[in-house]
């Protein structure tokens, strides 16, 4: 089974390098572009069939190691 | 007063803080590997600045689960007092050692260069041989020193006086002009609530000779050796 999990920065935690890309695309020719938030995307294969139990594991390695939430939100997704 | 420092892939400062304990105490310490799970009885932990694992994932993510790291949370929580300095004080809050997170710079850029700091409180085996008030200047060289916290721990860290060290300006003032980083607060260093454990960004173990910038970081290590011995 395939996961998708996405590490993002909590809402009211600063984010330069969302803004820096904001004002890079403004400068570009992008004037509709708003707020810039930037996160992180990160792929695993587990060697595991049942979906509940992947995502309770899921969870457990988003908390201890693959986010830091006093400033982050993580989300998981199982695909196949 | 025996030390151990601990030495991560990617550590860079260990030699550096090593020779500045040498300097205060006339032992070399002990450098332990980020696999020793058990290493000898010590009565300093000294987690160095560098770029642990390449700094993956976030900064001091990856050492902070590290066995080295299992083993001094255990000994921290026995009172063993832990010097945590620049990836060391990043290792340490994301071992949740220390409240709060190191963010990105502000500015997006990394800064070298000397910063003064106010010394908050002269009550800890770390700063007793400072004034509380009194201003030092030390180095900072970091990409991630951008201390922050929500506004609940703040409030729990500061009511029990865990600030150690604030940027300032050369006159004391914590305006945020002294503040290279962004850091909420002006907060350059942080206590555990028993202030047994302190991390900070700038390198006091890089002012400890009047040939290489100042002596001011030196007082540091002696007041250590004092509380220790």
């Amino acid at each position: 089974m395939k996961a998708r999990v996405h590490v993002t920065l909590k809402n009211g935690v600063l984010d330069p390098q969302g803004k820096a890309i904001g004002h890079s695309l403004n400068r570009l020719g992008f004037p509709e572009v708003g707020d810039v938030r930037q996160g992180k995307y990160i792929e695993l294969e587990l060697a595991e069939t049942d979906k509940a139990k992947a995502k309770a594991r899921l969870d457990e390695m988003c908390r201890k190691l693959l986010a830091n939430t006093v400033i982050e939100n993580y989300s998981i997704e199982l695909v196949g | 007063m025996k030390a151990s420092v601990l030495v991560f892939p990617g550590s860079n400062r260990e030699g550096d803080v090593a020779q500045a304990i040498e300097l205060v105490t006339g032992r070399k310490p002990n450098m332990v590997w980020h696999g020793d799970g058990n290493f000898e009885k010590t009565d300093l932990i000294v987690i160095p600045g560098g770029f642990s694992y390449g700094d993956y994932l976030r900064c001091g993510a990856m050492a902070a689960q590290s066995p080295v790291m299992a083993e001094v949370k255990k000994r921290a929580a026995q009172g063993v007092p832990v010097l945590a300095i620049c990836n060391g004080f990043q290792i340490a809050a994301e071992a949740g050692l220390l409240p709060g997170v190191l963010m990105r710079n502000e500015n997006l850029k990394f800064v070298c260069a000397d910063v003064h700091l106010k010394i908050e409180t002269s009550q800890s085996l770390f700063t007793n041989r400072y004034q509380a008030g009194q201003v030092i200047k030390v180095p900072v060289a970091h990409a991630e020193g951008n201390y922050f916290a929500d506004d609940e721990t703040l409030k729990r860290v500061e009511d029990r006086g865990q600030v150690a060290f604030r940027y300032c300006a050369p006159d004391g003032t914590v305006d945020g002009t002294g503040n290279p980083n962004g850091s909420i607060r002006n907060i350059a260093g942080v206590f555990n609530e028993t202030k047994t454990v302190l991390g900070l960004m700038p390198h006091p173990e890089n002012a400890v000779e009047a040939m290489f910038g100042g002596t001011d970081g030196k007082a540091l290590f002696e007041g250590i050796v004092e509380a220790l011995s």
